[in-house]
């Protein structure tokens, strides 16, 4: 285990980890100074992302409505109809509205989703790593347990047993996705734990907690917010994968929902699914371009 | 350190010796983890609504309370939560995963007959996200920074980014479906196949579309750390003598590069086995391929949880073993992991 343990660490968090500055804490606030230096990558990442987060948050005034109103003719072909731009569904729904929509809710589900690992994970690999012993032993068996269970399978019997109501489908895919995060913030913790400032505050009589919280935690978190983008990426894609096998809340429309409820018609009208599954693959691309970047800026910003 | 340089006889039984211990100590690690994914089942057997004895009842048509209870108690079910874990612990280690109600037939039976399909549809994958992924990495950083580069990761971005079940709706609707070469689903062809090596041909043309879907959703990340690990190798000291000796570039991109970043990419497809299970459920749901994603997805569709349970077992297990085997692979590739 321990050279799966190595390389885990190493695949993502070398880049950054021995690069951090050793008396230069909360790397997240030379972030936004400098954003004219961000990496390429970051750039379109973030304006890409912005736009969506955009369209998400106006699409009430965008399309005032429900976007399950059954508002023209069915299986409309993209540009037939100056008023459906998208087109429309199987059922006549407006697929420009569901898209303007679906980006609250898929948006929603990949960050609410992140925040649930990102916390669970940090506080499972802070934990691990400062106090070490049996408490790191049991752990890291756990995050071994989660890890070795395929994440999606868990996820899928999670919702069947929970229902498939949203708040469901964030916890499912949430709980089974922060491993990562762990073991990553251990990795980081591990190393800190040594550092001088660490026991001088430790000798000082600092209490645990205000050890982890104060001195480790701020330190530890430059490489959790470039696994936090990632993991959202992953979350958008699980969603859209549970809702494809009919595992979406069918009371909010959502991109995944939008190509499972389009299933039967893929042969007769592909548009359906792959203007959807184009806003899915813009989200995730996004975030990913927003993790590279992110990972590089800090590597750069660390080296200055 | 003399010890190990030195090639007389005693120096065979010095490295058995050092060895045992490792296979040792790696398969007791074992241990604690699978009994943690069996805990894990029960957990979720216990969470899931209903038990099996109103299953069993309501596909009897209804019972009297009395018979209710005469099942549970003929089940163990109102044995204390611990008998209970035990007495699963023991029909799970005799082989006896439960039954699966809505299929008339036992979990085991169910899943080993979609084992095979799903570990061939999983290699045929891996062949093919190894193969493209690790010479599209290898060529991304032999010419790192120029235009073949840029667009490799482009690429894999835009595939990385792609959800498994949209790709092969799309490898489908242009092969299968505009270009009719190849069969929209299934495992093999219905009629026509006479004799085994039509029926491995037949397997074989309804695999590619699969199998290139997996493969190619995890080719990306396989591009993306051969890439990687390529670059740091190429900044070390034995490159820079490869390249003050005068070998080519060609050369040394593989014989000297390549080889050495290989060694760590065994046990990223250890770590991603999990990941290729997850993948197999969209990939196998939407080719129809008759494996444990697909059984997955139907017991889903069921709420069959005595078969959801028995697959998180199964799975669970499988990517146990497959990290005990790539471990104990690199261990055997790099002495250096064993003698630690």
């Amino acid at each position: 285990m321990k050279t799966t343990e190595g390389i885990a660490v190493s695949a993502v968090a070398r880049p950054h980890a021995p690069v951090l500055p050793a008396a230069a804490p909360r790397p997240g606030a030379k972030l936004w100074r400098g954003w004219a230096a961000w990496p390429l990558s970051l750039k379109i990442g973030t304006a890409l992302l912005a736009l969506q987060l955009a369209v998400a948050l106006l699409a009430g005034w965008l399309y005032p409505g429900d976007p399950f109103d059954l508002a023209g003719p069915s299986f409309l072909p993209p540009g037939a109809d100056p008023q459906f731009p998208l087109g429309t569904d199987i059922m006549g729904r407006d697929i420009a509205a569901g898209l303007v929509h679906g980006a609250r809710v898929s948006l929603l589900v990949g960050l609410s989703a992140t925040v649930i690992a990102t916390v669970l994970g940090t506080t499972v690999g802070l934990l691990a790593g400062y106090f070490g012993g049996w408490v790191d032993h049991l752990l890291m068996r756990v995050t071994e347990l989660f890890q070795v269970i395929p994440h999606f399978l868990f996820a899928i019997i999670l919702v069947a047993i929970m229902g498939s109501q949203l708040p469901y489908i964030v916890l499912a895919i949430g709980v089974t996705s922060w491993t990562m995060v762990a073991r990553l913030v251990r990795a980081e913790t591990l190393a800190l734990r040594e550092r001088d400032y660490v026991k001088i505050c430790q000798v000082m009589g600092g209490g645990h907690a205000r050890v982890i919280l104060t001195h480790i935690l701020p330190n530890a978190f430059a490489p959790v917010i470039v696994a936090a983008s990632v993991l959202t990426a992953l979350a958008v894609l699980t969603e859209a994968g549970l809702a494809f096998l009919g595992m979406s809340d069918s009371n909010r429309i959502s991109w995944g929902g939008m190509i499972g409820a389009s299933r039967e018609a893929l042969l007769d009208a592909p548009y359906m699914t792959l203007i959807p599954g184009a806003a899915i693959v813009l989200a995730v691309a996004a975030l990913s371009l927003i993790g590279d970047g992110l990972a590089q800026h800090l590597r750069r910003g660390g080296a200055s | 350190m003399a010890r190990t340089l030195s090639i007389d006889a005693d120096a065979a039984p010095v490295a058995r010796t050092r060895r045992r211990p490792y296979v040792l100590t790696r398969v007791l690690q074992m241990v604690p983890t699978l009994l943690l994914i069996l805990l894990t089942a029960f957990v979720l057997l216990q969470l899931a609504p209903g038990d099996m004895v109103q299953v069993l009842a309501g596909e009897a048509g209804g019972g009297s309370p009395e018979y209710l209870a005469r099942l549970r108690q003929s089940f163990g079910l109102d044995q204390p939560l611990h008998v209970q874990f035990l007495l699963y612990m023991r029909n799970v280690l005799s082989g006896n995963l439960g039954f699966s109600f809505r299929n008339n037939a036992s979990v085991t039976a169910l899943i080993g007959a979609r084992l095979g399909p799903t570990l061939l549809l999983a290699a045929a994958g891996l062949a093919v996200a190894v193969g493209i992924g690790v010479s599209a990495g290898a060529l991304a950083a032999a010419r790192r920074g120029r235009p073949v580069d840029r667009l490799i990761g482009i690429a894999a971005l835009l595939v990385y980014a792609t959800p498994g079940f949209l790709l092969g709706i799309g490898l489908m609707l242009v092969f299968a479906v505009a270009l009719p070469w190849l069969p929209v689903g299934g495992f093999v062809d219905a009629y026509g196949v006479e004799g085994p090596w039509a029926h491995a041909l037949s397997v074989a043309r309804h695999l590619v579309l699969p199998a290139v879907t997996l493969g190619a959703l995890h080719a990306a990340i396989y591009a993306r750390f051969t890439r990687g690990a390529m670059l740091e190798v190429y900044g070390q000291d034995h490159v820079r003598t490869a390249r003050s000796k005068g070998l080519s570039a060609g050369r040394i991109a593989l014989r000297h590069v390549l080889r050495n970043a290989l060694l760590p990419l065994v046990t990223v497809i250890g770590m991603q086995t999990g990941a290729l299970l997850s993948g197999a459920i969209l990939v196998e749901t939407v080719f129809a391929w008759p494996g444990l994603g697909r059984l997955a997805f139907e017991a889903m569709q069921q709420r069959d949880y005595n078969l959801l349970a028995g697959l998180i077992l199964c799975s669970g297990t499988l990517v146990v073993l497959v990290n005990l085997a790539v471990d104990l692979l690199y261990a055997v590739l790099d002495p250096r992991v064993r003698l630690k």
